[in-house]
């Protein structure tokens, strides 16, 4: 039976290496994203890689015009449907101080775009009863904090909106996982010191994992659990004189 | 496209640099950079990857691959791709890089870089000769050079001072499946080494080498030979790595003494074959994550050395001398060398090949100082990838192409953006 995957944020280093791995075993791939010339090498090394077919989709999570048009071709696909984000944007909390119209942007790309996508194509993926949503959120959504508690909070709102989605879903077959990443090795932190950085690569084969067991929340590094239990049972009046 | 300011190191984490360093993960960010030099994952042991107080730029993210015409087996990839994710890819399919070596890590920009070598090089040589277009961006622009150009053979080998690598197209051979069948022979001592290397008939065949064991027993070892097959066998799907610095008695003379003798016993007096995972023939020590740690903080030293057939009875005292030594870690390896070399510069000749690791210490530098005094007698040579410690002077005996090389090279980068540590070490840039 044919697997097919669409890949929201394709081209961003976290999704790679996973993109290189379902295309290796075989899944039609489409790969959403803005930058269509590298959408395209991506959607190449696919079909060498072993997938059966590679299409690019234009994909802004600032504008949702062509969302209906993107699920109605995804609905003509045959056999499990699955779906993955990958997008959202981190400017430095300070550059957000400075200028706040920048949140609007910083919630439409980790939350209101990607949730909007997601909205549409869950009827679809009820209907069929079966297949896979990722969402890419992260730690940082656990606990807003001095260093990025705008990208924080867009991402807490996305975790919220994937348990519910999670809730509404899995009664028809269709499974909802949430990825809660810490640092990875990306152009984002390429060169810093952080603690418990991991690769995208690892990334990759923890949500593979994930998928495989249907958990529902998975952190990647693993440690990250652990360490964001810590973190959220802080009382407020100590971790609100805390900086990290 | 930024860089950030990074201290890195060779594989043998003897030599380090400090510098920025930057890490293009498109077509765009890597036609925004400078001209400097590149490295892909650093697999070279010594400083040919290492670029001190000066820029640096990481092309591990540029891995993608690009086109592949299954009628010729062309496979185009950016620089930055592994041979070991290639290898994974395609075998499957059936289709193989026709030259691997002995780590997946390394990159198709290192591999031409260096004209690296598999465990065919007897049959196939070196991986210059299965490449068929290389992209270079120069300091003057982007050019792609093809076998036959001076240019092409500049680059073979050429320790990326033609010109940054971004892409290639390599050849791919045809193979039945993605595993290997395996025949393991004990070999009793030198002349029994040397001979079963001389009459092998199959595609792929290297030797390890005990190079602990003394007296009859010197250059005793375990000869591999393979062939691609197609099947089915068990796959590891774990690795391991290496959490930390190993102390420095890990590798000391009686651990070595034992691993090396148990090493040798686990292979039967009569030989075997086994059906093995591709990976697991050609990339054996990369299961191991960072087992370079294993050396301990200090690092280690490669000694990598060929010289030609007549010369065997030379490599022969340069191993006693080794095995005397106390000195070797039981990373060892004997290997017969075909002719073929693809660049000026490149290392193989035909002959005999021995690598062996030591660890970064006085003594052992000082033997490996000797080892090169007698490379350089037996008219043989060092090769780029491993050396730490050669001198420019024996190097230039051992590469008589060097000067035209250098002309060829000074009019793509007459400003020396691209050297490297090595090539400075080595004085490869100029004159003499």
């Amino acid at each position: 039976m044919t697997t097919t995957w669409i890949v929201l944020g394709a081209t961003s280093a976290m999704a790679r290496p996973l993109i290189r791995d379902l295309a290796a075993h075989g899944a039609v791939m489409y790969l959403a994203g803005r930058d269509m010339a590298e959408l395209e090498k991506l959607a190449a090394d696919c079909r060498i890689a072993g997938a059966p077919e590679a299409h690019t989709v234009k994909f802004d999570a600032r504008d949702a015009s062509n969302y209906a048009e993107i699920v109605h071709n995804l609905a003509a696909t045959e056999g499990t449907l699955n779906a993955i984000s990958f997008v959202g944007t981190m400017p430095e909390q300070s550059e957000i101080d400075a200028s706040p119209d920048l949140i609007a942007g910083v919630v439409m790309d980790s939350m209101t775009g990607p949730a909007t996508f997601l909205t549409r194509l869950a009827p679809v993926m009820e209907a069929r009863g079966n297949g896979v949503i990722v969402g890419i959120s992260s730690v940082a959504g656990d606990r807003g904090r001095l260093g990025n508690y705008v990208y924080g909070a867009a991402k807490a709102a996305f975790s919220t909106y994937l348990s519910g989605l999670r809730n509404r879903l899995g009664r028809s077959g269709v499974h909802v996982m949430t990825v809660k990443p810490g640092p990875v090795d990306t152009p984002m932190t390429f060169g810093k010191k952080m603690p418990f950085m991991t690769t995208p690569e690892a990334v990759a084969k923890d949500i593979l994992r994930g998928i495989e067991k249907r958990r529902n929340v998975i952190y990647t590094a693993p440690i990250w659990r652990l360490v964001m239990a810590v973190i959220t049972h802080i009382p407020e009046p100590v971790f609100k004189k805390m900086s990290f | 496209m930024s860089f950030s300011e990074i201290d890195y190191a060779g594989w043998g984490r003897a030599l380090r640099a400090q510098g920025p360093v930057s890490r293009p993960e498109s077509a765009a960010d890597l036609a925004a950079l400078p001209a400097a030099p590149a490295a892909g994952l650093r697999r070279s042991y010594g400083d040919a990857a290492l670029n001190d107080g000066g820029q640096m730029i990481d092309m591990s993210r540029m891995n993608r691959l690009l086109a592949f015409a299954p009628e010729t087996g062309d496979l185009t990839v950016e620089a930055g791709a592994r041979i070991g994710e290639i290898a994974a890819l395609m075998a499957p399919q059936g289709w193989l890089p026709a030259v691997m070596p002995g780590t997946g890590f390394a990159t198709v920009g290192g591999c031409i870089g260096q004209d690296v070598h598999g465990k065919n090089h007897h049959v196939s040589g070196s991986f210059g000769a299965h490449v068929t277009a290389i992209d270079l961006i120069q300091p003057g622009g982007r050019v792609t050079t093809r076998p036959g150009e001076p240019l092409f053979r500049a680059t073979c080998g050429g320790l990326g001072q033609t010109g940054l690598i971004a892409s290639a197209t390599i050849r791919l051979k045809r193979v039945p499946g993605d595993i290997m069948l395996v025949t393991e022979q004990r070999a009793r001592g030198w002349d029994e080494h040397l001979a079963l290397l001389d009459g092998s008939k199959a595609s792929y065949c290297v030797g390890w080498i005990d190079a602990t064991a003394t007296g009859a027993a010197m250059g005793r070892g375990i000869v591999e030979e393979g062939e691609p097959a197609r099947g089915i066998v068990k796959r590891r799907d774990t690795t391991s790595r290496v959490p930390m610095d190993a102390p420095h008695f890990a590798l000391a003379a009686p651990i070595v003494h034992a691993f090396n003798w148990a090493y040798y016993h686990r292979v039967p007096a009569r030989g075997r074959s086994v059906a093995r995972p591709l990976g697991d023939f050609f990339f054996p020590l990369d299961r191991i994550h960072d087992w370079n740690r294993l050396y301990g903080q200090r690092g280690f030293h490669q000694f990598q050395c060929v010289v030609p057939l007549a010369s065997a009875p030379a490599l022969h005292d340069m191993l006693s001398e080794i095995a005397e030594s106390g000195l070797a870690s039981p990373l060892a390896v004997l290997k017969r060398m075909g002719p073929g070399r693809a660049g000026h510069l490149s290392f193989p000749m035909e002959g005999y090949t021995l690598a062996i690791d030591f660890p970064n210490r006085e003594a052992a530098r000082a033997l490996i100082a000797r080892l090169e005094d007698r490379t350089a007698e037996a008219g043989g040579r060092l090769y780029f990838a491993k050396d730490s410690l050669a001198r420019g002077a024996q190097i230039r005996a051992m590469y008589p192409e060097l000067p035209e090389w250098q002309e060829i090279v000074t009019d793509i980068d007459p400003e020396g953006r691209l050297t490297t540590d090595l090539i400075r070490r080595l004085n490869l840039r100029s004159a003499r």
